[in-house]
């Protein structure tokens, strides 16, 4: 009779390197959670001033519930990066596979570069350019869908006469999200083993069914976990949007008047350089919204990550 | 140098605000050897450090008396911290700025129940209306420089009930121009100003029948908006058929709305502007510094411009710091001083106060002890 192996287990030697590097890595780890809890934490103590004050004596408020305020703002938030991400994601698909399996390498090469330069730029650069650029060009545009296609809710007018619309803001945030989507799903499609498309080539598909059936599978979670982090971007975008978008409250789906919902970022931007007293909490009572909507929107994209692993392609 | 504030629960947010200014003092202590001059040169006036903040409208104009204040006083150094309004007020009361700068006289409740930390117990409150500054209506319509626009006309343009510049409203104070048939896009500001506040409180103030709303710093109503100034100069610049309210400094080729005043229609200018001021009462109850006016929007007298934005300087009667006190005296003294009011005039597009506020301010800063 032999003992199992087990008893004897064979310690390895701790090496000083191995200590430093391990507790460096833990530190880095929980370093992470510690921020976000102090984060939550800040967030969530100077919510409540804002939450048990009488909505008469926050001049913001002026009398309407807390949650009648931050109403409009939260369906403004998700309706102008659902639209961004609506816009964003099939292009970014059509931009990562043409780079990883259609361009030429040279050009796939310095088009990677160009998408990644992209993701650079800073918000109040595309936030110049959205509303003195891009709002008076597609202003006719924009007209014109009012009066020939008025009849679809989208599209109900009067056309802004500025061009300044939830429309305008969501296509500056697909621009600005359209970078990270791109950039992660290439690589992701990059890693799409080499064997599975030579087995789907061989098996007669053309490059499209290829792509279909060999790479798009394998590459779904990373699609959809780039779409996320795309929308988190787009979701707390403050500067562009303020700068772009002509806000001005209410719950609309018409995306081309000139009265559109505001976001949270963008109405914290907005109203904190003269805010004061409780008006501030109000505020920041709004950020911690902001902040739960992330939370939520990472965990449902965790979770669909997570559900489509077995199905996808890899294994 | 800029001191951001977060929030906090008042008691510990005055606290912050206290050390905050206590720091930018130490950090411009460690600063102003830029301004020592060599010994035995002949250094005019006064010496010393003091702090302010608030109003980010009057940011161009603080600039510009610092500069003159300290090209006069090579030992002395003002630094004004543009934090807004409210920010700035709260400052003072703290202790934290030993002036602010502020888009509204504090009212009469606030002075009875806050304790200001930088003043005397019992000290009275100095309040100067020193930057006064026109809101022009202005507006973009291609081949017209000038509108004449009464006040119940310009507040149904803006709660939109007025849509067509060619509406008959329009055009029955225009029988020269010829006003073309366009929609009429009004442009407010998105974020909380005081040029709303004034704006709005305008237009409560004269056309109570049509603006039913109450004044605010956030515009009550839907409709375009744009961010900043800046922002609604580009709005209105960017298209055809635009109007919104602007600081008259920024009109620059925009068109511009003569505003009716009784029987009469007068355009912006410095003088209309800084006439509606001395048209206009102290409030009632106010101390002998205490210049708060309510300002007269529906003065029909002659030449007056009613749509302007006043902001203040605050501070103590009686400082509990006798250096802040003869250092933010002097700097009143300046700030309200013609060379200063034509420095704001210059850098910021502001209106200089008239001879007889001059004489009005002169007395009032003449008791900061």
């Amino acid at each position: 009779m032999t003992t199992p192996a087990t008893a004897s287990r064979i310690k390895a030697k701790q090496r000083l390197g191995d200590r430093i590097f391990s507790s460096t890595a833990l530190t880095a780890g929980s370093l992470i959670l510690a921020i976000l809890a102090a984060v939550a934490a800040f967030l969530m103590v100077e919510s409540v001033p804002a939450l048990t004050e009488d909505p008469e004596d926050v001049a913001i408020l002026s009398g309407q519930p807390f949650w009648s305020y931050v109403a409009p703002l939260v369906f403004g938030t998700i309706w102008s990066a659902a639209l961004a991400l609506l816009m964003a994601v099939p292009v970014s698909i059509g931009i990562a596979l043409f780079i990883s399996h259609y361009a030429p390498r040279k050009l796939a090469a310095g088009l990677g570069y160009i998408i990644d330069l992209l993701a650079a730029v800073p918000s109040v650069v595309f936030g110049l350019w959205g509303a003195n650029v891009l709002a008076p060009a597609v202003l006719p545009l924009y007209t014109w869908l009012t009066e020939n296609l008025g009849w679809i809710p989208f599209f109900a007018p009067p056309a802004s006469g500025t061009g300044r619309t939830i429309l305008t803001a969501a296509i500056v945030l697909a621009v600005m999200i359209l970078p990270i989507i791109t950039a992660l799903t290439r690589e992701v499609f990059l890693q799409t083993p080499v064997l599975h498309e030579e087995a789907a080539l061989a098996l007669g598909a053309t490059r499209w069914e290829m792509i279909r059936t060999a790479v798009l599978p394998f590459g779904k979670p990373g699609i959809i976990s780039a779409s996320m982090l795309g929308l988190g971007r787009a979701l707390g975008e403050t500067m562009a949007v303020a700068m772009v978008l002509s806000a001005s409250g209410g719950v609309t789906f018409a995306l081309l008047t000139s009265t559109n919902p505001g976001t949270i970022a963008a109405n914290i931007a907005l109203r904190f350089p003269e805010a004061f007293g409780t008006n501030i909490n109000l505020l920041i009572a709004t950020g911690l919204i902001l902040f739960a909507i992330t939370l939520v929107v990472n965990m449902i994209a965790r979770w669909i990550i997570g559900r489509r692993k077995e199905f996808s392609g890899a294994n | 140098m800029q001191v951001t504030f977060d929030g906090r629960p008042t008691a510990l947010r005055r606290r912050v605000l206290a050390t905050a200014g206590a720091i930018t003092a130490t950090l411009l202590l460690a600063s102003c050897a830029v301004n020592e001059q060599p010994p035995g040169a002949d250094v005019g006036g006064h010496r010393g450090i003091v702090v302010g903040g608030g109003s980010s409208a009057q940011q161009a104009a603080q600039e510009a008396w610092v500069v003159g204040f300290q090209t006069d006083n090579p030992a002395a150094t003002v630094e004004y911290d543009p934090a807004g309004s409210g920010a700035g007020r709260e400052m003072f009361i703290a202790g934290g700025a030993a002036f602010a700068g502020s888009d509204r006289a504090f009212e009469l409740e606030e002075l009875e129940e806050e304790e200001f930390v930088a003043c005397e117990p019992g000290s009275g409150i100095i309040e100067l209306p020193a930057y006064i500054s026109p809101i022009a209506l202005a507006f973009k319509l291609d081949g017209v420089s000038s509108l004449n626009l009464d006040s119940d006309t310009i507040a149904r343009i803006f709660t939109g009930e007025i849509t067509r510049w060619n509406d008959p409203a329009i055009a029955e104070h225009n029988p020269d121009v010829d006003l073309p048939e366009q929609t009429i896009t009004a442009i407010h500001r998105s974020d909380d100003s005081g040029v709303t506040e004034n704006f709005t409180e305008y237009l409560a103030a004269v056309a109570s029948d049509a603006w039913p709303y109450e004044p605010s710093g956030v515009w009550p109503l839907e409709g375009e908006a744009a961010q900043g100034t800046s922002g609604v100069v580009s709005a209105l610049n960017n298209s055809s058929g635009t109007i919104g309210y602007i600081d008259a400094s920024r009109v620059g080729d925009l068109g511009v709305v003569a505003v009716g005043v009784g029987s009469e229609f007068v355009p912006y200018s410095s003088e209309a502007a800084a006439a509606i001021i001395d048209a206009s009462p102290v409030g009632e109850g106010r101390a002998p510094g205490d210049l708060a006016v309510e300002i007269d929007r529906t003065s029909t007298a002659r030449g007056v411009y009613p749509i302007v934005l006043i902001s203040y300087l605050i501070g103590c009667e009686d400082y509990a710091n006798d250096d802040d006190a003869e250092l933010v005296r002097a700097y009143f003294e300046h700030v309200i001083s013609p060379e200063g009011q034509q420095d704001a005039a210059d850098a910021a597009g502001s209106a200089p106060i008239s001879a007889t506020m001059f004489e009005r301010a002169s007395e009032a800063a003449a008791l900061i002890h």
